[in-house]
């Protein structure tokens, strides 16, 4: 804002702005700025010419109306006005407009872009800052498009003034952070990287932004800095604090810029050229030794310029990672801060440490400084200082001193502030698993973590634990024992109950033959905790008491009594109720050779990368990273093994924590792993199969366990169609239309007139389940493709069609899927249906989808048929045989005479009438041998009663029974196709 | 219930403060001010939940009240409470401004302390709280106990609103109906939408407990009576044209609800002085007492013409005053110059309209203005959207065709009847938002 000073004051201005800021409320100040408004308006309308001094004015007020937050839609054209104006302070209220106010596609550019032009070639240095502000300031791809080419010319040439010179650099860094494919250095390069000598202290202070800017991008064009910015820096940290007059501040000569150069020095490994690095070397020294000087002055500006190149200085010492002398003597230094008076030192001091104690040279350097911190870590009263000192802490760990580090860190997590609570628990497992030189520490250290900090223990936590006492024969024992004392605790953590429920699953018998912990006495003990546990909870244990069957016999009776109760069997959760559903009868119905098989101990897992690890990563953030990786780079012994590889640990962290249920319990690697797959599969199969009626109707697929469980309903509905029929599919040719249906697609569909759920394709690629439900005219269809493989399916698109006169008969509306599925994965899509009226066909689906490159093509009938929309309609006999005279014009009625394909059990007929859709009607056919059925057909236009009767002659020979079908429907259409559909049930 | 009740100036700055509730606290003053009065942009609605607070607010001039509350309350009721703590202070101490509230904090606090009770509302009738919260200080020693045992018993009593032992030498009645009508008119004349909302506001100066019983041109109480045959020829001639649909109505509290609902008549005893008897609302067969007339055209992207002619439509013999038409302008607006034939007119700037005022118009006459507005060329490419032309004024008439039949006043006690009693009824119409677009 311009001052309002003698001479250059702006009386209507200044008195505008007081009328605003004394208005009493915002109606009054809206009013005021309308007046204004209105009145620039006028002033502006065009007939007479404005002085420049008037325009201005006016500008500057639109400029303080816009800054209010009112719209400005005029006076563009008067600031533009403005810039060819020769008088400094109008030129400057333009550029100040425009650079506020104009946006970059507005019309006025070209004008704007023109007065820029000319205030560039001129000889006037204030008018050339001006204009390269405003370049600077505005920074639109438009701008840099079109002075790019110009700026560098005017940063280097010879007869530019330095005050344009350090505007023009800064204007460059500008342009090329926004649009960094535009500004080409090419041919300057050499010559900006020459404005290090520049004997202008505030010329090579704006330069060096510029050049670590573009050297960071392509450091190789810019590497001949390096020795330049050498030279310099030694020139000022060897010059007194006198000689650089304007540029010392609180004795310290040019702090700004000796920070600078050393961070551009970062951006390069050390010099290779010995005299460079001598000199770089000598410098770094005098650095470190002015550190030791008593300081020249009291105050706090004085100590803050002088630290501040000294930890820029201990970054690149760091950085270089070369020098152990350097190395130790940084370390030393920043041991002293570790007390110094100041917080804020004490936090960079704990940081810098934090890098330090990664590289090899000073790691001993700083495991010296291991009581402050741990002092630092107790009695810092800022958290981020704490939280710096318990990094360094993590840093500084190896194997001499792990034991006392994950003490402290244990000890001090009891108190620790909520915020750095999970990263600590992280850590100390992180480092008790590294350095764990036996494990029954490692349990030990675990264990208490828990126990002090269970909300705070991740899953990914727990899960490692476990991963390691499984692939440890040697601490098994002892992890059942420590776990079966830390469970008497009265209140426990549920992590604890988690862990203690799989160990004691697994290894329970490890401890049996203790009286105190005989089994019953263990499944006592976890069976107390169950009540208190969440589902999830819940559910492992219940995974636990199954193999507790397995391990301990004796224990089965007890066990079933539990999994019989209605709290288990009835359980308003799904998993829970299954899971006990399905124990129950596994227990009581296999063998104990099966039981051994199926329960048997957990195979260990396969060695990967620490899921922690990648936790911790992700929750630091991207700064943490880079010190991981750092990490990485140097050490194989020192936290090393915790580094290979990040994505790596990432994804096997993914793969390992979906849900507690899939992984860990691994019922479904269990099975493979337990015997030769056929036999032991099929057994499982029979015994699921069994359990099925119960389970099914609480099913819900997208479960990651129950996935696993999916199997079963393919053979059921295999048996039914003879085996592998549907995996005979051959493979379609590679086109891009859809596919002709397959040729069983028609029996695929047979399958599924009296049943709403059930897998309706199959092949080595692909299973597609279907569930439905159906209300009224209108029906809801959930398709769930598996991927079988492990290969992940790319271009995975479904398309439903409806062929011919289907369209108009039924609406289908899909919802597409995403057209990556993973292996393994499984993939949802909804269907809706609305029938409109009779139809005959079905309609077609037809898959796409690319497997390791290779097309698939698939079309299959999407099993709609009419007896879906069948609302059941009760009547008793008299009614019946009313409207079964009623309908009794010969085309009403459809009769077939068919051939028994299964056989006639009563209870399979019934449940496929029921599955038909329609009531059975009892006691209305006076022969008690036949079925008689009736519904009504909900399409959108029309409802059409239905009445059907089948009659068997149950007496003949197998192989000779005969079925009657008949059926009455007030529509011809109907009766024939319902009766197409259930001649092929029986 | 209510929590706490604040009362800010136009800066936000806290005038008064009164907590009924433990759970309001200090922070919620400021929650308000930040969140409404220093809100980046204006809060049009009148309740704002903040942190599962809710704050209620007026705007009288310059003034915010506020009622906060963490329950869920009864929003009318809060309102309606708000507006009669308006109407209580208005009473008091005149204009609701900044001065008059920081002058007269003392009594708004006993005010408080009196009308709300831990949130909930007590009595707030003005002649009531007159009698016992004074602007003269305590005034105990000119009171005698039987008076005070006196306000006792009428505050807590069936007839909370009227004194006993009333006497005027003059038994005076003044009935005012005053309606607002609201209309939004298209350009081509036709009716968009019309309303009107009217009050009937008395001021009674009648001696003793007087039963009063008031009948007015309403369809359903002159269908009833034609029905029953009581007064059959006025009946017969009313209700033609003459009567009137009212959509809804609201009643002071001291009329008896039962005999409205059961006979349909308005009976009460009066409080003394001036209160508000009935509110209403109709939208059928209303009387537009003004046509607007618009014309716009637009001259090359610098130049707007605008006509607007206006029309009484009522009898000649009546005079509608304080007739304002405000005629917006776009933002561009550069420059205008008016004629028009009667009264005056003037581009106002700061509120971007052209504003013409006439004094007083008899019905049945016309009026017009033209107006010639120069523009200033933009880049915005938006165009004007032509806000609708609005007007004011004040008729000597029911917009609604409401009358008044008659007002009835019986006193057994004391010796005066019906004609005694001196009976001044008045019509105002006036404008509400009256707007044609154009």
């Amino acid at each position: 804002m311009p001052a309002v000073s003698k001479g250059d004051g702006m009386r209507g201005l200044a008195v505008f702005i007081s009328d605003i800021r004394n208005c009493k409320s915002k109606e009054a100040e809206i009013k005021r700025i309308n007046k204004e408004l209105a009145n620039i308006r006028s002033k502006f309308k065009g007939d007479k010419a404005l002085d420049g001094y008037s325009k201005k004015k006016y500008v500057c007020k639109l400029l303080f109306i816009f800054l209010l937050g009112h719209d400005i839609d005029f006076g563009h054209m008067e600031a533009v006005n403005l810039l060819s104006s020769n008088k400094y302070t109008e030129k400057q209220i333009g550029y100040l407009f425009i650079s506020v106010l104009v946006n970059s596609n507005s019309e006025l550019i070209r004008l704007i872009n023109n007065a820029i032009k000319n205030d560039l070639s001129s000889r006037n240095p204030t008018f050339m800052c001006l204009a390269l502000h405003c370049i600077a300031n505005v920074g639109s791809r438009e701008m840099a498009e079109a002075f790019a080419g110009e700026i560098p010319r005017i940063l280097v040439a010879g007869d530019t003034m330095d005050s344009v010179k350090q505007s023009a650099a800064l204007c460059l860094l500008r342009l090329y952070k926004a649009s960094p494919d535009l500004v080409l250095m090419g041919e300057w390069t050499s010559r900006v990287v020459h404005l290090l000598n520049d004997q202008h202290m505030g010329v090579v202070t704006a330069a060096i932004s510029l050049i670590t800017c573009l050297s960071s991008k392509n450091p190789d064009e810019f590497k001949t800095c390096v020795s330049l910015a050498v030279s310099r820096l030694s020139r000022i940290v060897s010059s007194a604090s006198t000689d650089l007059q304007d540029y010392t501040y609180y004795f310290v000569p040019a702090p700004w810029l000796s920070c600078k150069l050393l961070r551009l020095l970062q951006c390069y490994p050390p010099p290779e050229d010995g005299a460079v690095k001598g000199r770089l070397v000598e410098c770094l020294e005098t650095i470190l030794n002015k550190a030791q000087e008593p300081p020249k002055s009291k105050k706090v500006q004085h100590s803050n310029a002088k630290n501040a190149i000294l930890f820029e200085a201990i970054s690149l010492i760091i950085h270089y990672d070369s020098e152990p002398n350097l190395l130790v003597r940084a370390c030393n230094q920043l041991g002293q801060f570790l007390q110094h008076r100041e917080t804020n030192l004490r936090y960079l001091a704990l940081e810098s440490m934090c890098t330090l104690a990664s590289s090899e040279f000073s790691h001993e350097a700083v495991k010296t400084h291991i009581e402050t911190v741990i002092n630092a870590l107790k009695t810092e009263r800022d958290v981020s200082v704490r939280q710096r000192a318990a990094d360094l802490l993590y840093a500084m760990c190896d194997r001499s001193n792990a034991k006392q580090i994950v003490a402290e860190m244990l000890s001090y997590l009891e108190t620790a502030d909520y915020s750095i609570r999970e990263e600590m628990v992280l850590k100390v497992a992180i480092l008790a698993e590294k350095y764990a030189v036996d494990y029954s520490w490692y349990v030990d250290t675990i264990l208490n973590l828990i126990r002090i900090a269970g909300d705070y223990v991740s899953e990914e936590v727990w899960y490692r634990v476990i991963q390691i006492v499984i692939n440890r024969d040697d601490v098994q024992g002892y992890a059942a024992k420590t776990v079966f004392e830390a469970l008497q605790a009265p209140a426990c953590h549920e992590n604890m109950v988690k862990v203690g429920g799989y160990i004691l699953g697994e290894f329970g018998n490890l401890i049996a033959g203790d009286p105190r912990s005989s089994p019953l006495v263990q499944f006592n003990l976890l069976h107390s905790k169950f009540h208190l546990c969440s589902v999830p909870t819940r559910a492992l244990l219940l995974s636990a008491y199954i193999k507790f069957i397995n391990l301990f016999p004796e224990t089965k009776a007890t066990i079933q009594e539990v999994l019989r109760s209605d709290s288990q069997i009835r359980n308003s959760d799904v998993e829970l109720q299954q899971r006990a559903v399905e124990y129950l009868k596994l227990s009581s119905i296999a063998s104990t050779d099966v039981l051994a098989t199926v329960l048997e101990e957990m195979p260990p897992f396969p060695e990967r990368e620490s899921s922690i690890l990648a936790k911790l990563k992700k929750k630091k953030g991207p700064g943490a990273v880079s010190v991981e990786l750092e990490d990485g780079k140097e050490r194989g012994e020192l936290n090393g093994g915790a580094d290979r590889g990040g994505e790596a640990a990432i994804a096997a962290s993914n793969a390992s924590t979906p849900s507690p249920s899939s992984d860990l319990l691994g019922l479904r690697s269990a099975a493979p792993v337990g015997g030769p797959a056929p036999s032991a599969g099929s057994l499982l199969v029979d015994v699921f199969s069994e359990a099925g009626p119960a389970a099914s109707s609480t099913r819900v697929n997208d479960d990651g366990f129950l996935s696993a469980l999916h199997a079963p309903e393919a053979p059921d509905s295999r048996l039914a169609e003879g085996p592998g029929d549907a995996d005979s599919a051959p493979p379609s040719a590679a086109s891009e239309d859809p596919a002709p249906p397959l040729p069983e697609s028609d029996e695929l569909l047979n399958k599924f007139v009296c049943k709403n759920n059930g897998v309706l394709f199959e092949n080595q690629l692909l299973q597609i389940g279907i569930k439905s439900e159906y209300r009224q005219n209108l029906g809801r269809m959930y398709l769930f493709y598996g991927n079988k493989t492990s290969v992940q399916f790319v271009s995975f698109t479904t398309t439903v069609s409806c062929p011919g006169e289907l369209q108009s008969q039924l609406n289908v509306q899909t919802k597409p899927v995403e057209p990556l599925v993973e292996g393994g994965a499984q993939v949802q899509q909804v269907i809706n249906i609305e029938c409109l009226t009779d139809f005959v066909d079905a309609p077609l689906l037809n898959i796409k989808f690319r497997y390791g490159g290779a097309l698939q093509n698939i079309t299959l009938k999407l099993p709609v048929t009419i007896n879906k929309f069948f609302q059941p309609t009760e009547m008793a006999a008299a009614d019946f045989f009313q409207r079964w005279k009623q309908l009794s014009q010969p085309q009403q009625e459809a009769q077939k005479i068919f051939k028994a394909s299964h056989g006639m059990d009563t209870e399979v007929l019934k449940a496929k009438l029921l599955g038909l859709g329609t009531a059975l009607l009892e006691n209305v056919d006076p022969n008690p041998e036949n079925y008689v059925c009736a519904g009504v057909i909900q399409t959108k236009i029309q409802q059409v009663g239905c009445l059907l009767r089948l009659e068997p002659n149950a007496q003949a020979q197998p192989g000779e029974q005969m079925y009657r079908l008949t059926l009455r429907s007030s529509k011809d259409t109907v009766s024939q196709r319902v009766c197409d559909l259930l001649a092929e049930q029986f | 219930m209510i929590g706490g009740l604040f009362i800010y100036n136009h800066k936000g700055e806290v005038l008064i403060s009164r907590v009924y509730r433990d759970d309001i606290g200090r922070h919620a003053v400021d929650a308000f001010r930040v969140n409404v009065i220093h809100a980046r942009q204006q809060v049009r609605s009148p309740v704002t939940n903040i942190a599962r607070t809710s704050f209620f607010h007026v705007k009288r001039s310059n003034i915010w009240l506020a009622a906060v509350t963490k329950q869920n309350v009864n929003a009318a009721m809060v309102f309606e409470f708000l507006y009669k703590m308006c109407d209580v202070m208005a009473a008091y101490f005149g204009k609701i401004s900044e001065e008059n509230i920081k002058n007269n904090f003392v009594l708004i606090y006993e005010l408080l302390d009196e009308i709300l009770d831990f949130g909930y509302p007590q009595n707030s009738e003005t002649g009531a709280l007159k009698t016992f919260i004074t602007q003269q200080g305590i005034k105990g020693q000119h009171q005698t106990k039987e008076e005070q045992s006196q306000i006792t018993s009428q505050v807590t009593g069936q007839i909370g609103w009227r004194r006993e032992g009333i006497k005027y030498r003059r038994n005076e009645l003044f009935l005012d109906v005053l309606e607002s009508v609201n209309l939004l008119m298209s350009p081509q004349g036709q009716v968009l939408s019309a309303h009107v909302s009217g009050r009937v506001v008395m001021k009674s100066y009648l001696s003793g407990m007087p039963e009063c019983k008031f009948g007015m041109n309403d369809k359903i109480v002159i269908d009833k009576a034609g029905k029953g045959g009581v007064t059959d020829d006025v009946a017969k001639s009313t209700t033609g044209k003459q009567s009137i649909a009212i959509d809804d109505c609201t009643f002071n509290q001291c009329v008896r609800l039962s005999k409205f609902d059961s006979e349909r008549s308005i009976s009460f005893i009066p409080p003394d002085g001036e209160y508000e008897l009935m509110r209403y609302r109709t939208t059928k067969d209303i009387i537009l007492p003004f046509r607007v007339i618009p014309l716009v055209r637009e001259v090359g992207r610098t130049k707007l013409e605008v006509k607007v002619v206006i029309k009484s439509n009522f009898k000649p013999s009546l005079l509608a005053q304080k007739i304002e038409v405000r005629i917006p302008t776009p933002l561009n607006t550069s420059g205008v110059q008016v004629i028009c034939m009667k009264g005056k007119a003037k581009y106002k700037a700061s509120e971007n309209a052209i504003v013409w005022k006439i004094k007083r118009m008899a019905g049945m006459k016309e009026s017009q203005i033209s107006a010639e507005i120069e523009l200033l060329p933009t880049n915005d490419k938006k165009k004007w959207a032509r806000p609708p032309i609005s007007m004011n004024f004040e008729v000597p008439f029911a917009p609604s065709g409401l009358k008044v039949r008659y007002l009835k006043v019986f006193e057994s006690k004391l010796n005066y009847s019906d004609h005694d009693v001196i009976k001044w009824v008045r019509y105002i119409g006036r404008s509400g938002i009256y707007e044609t677009r154009c």
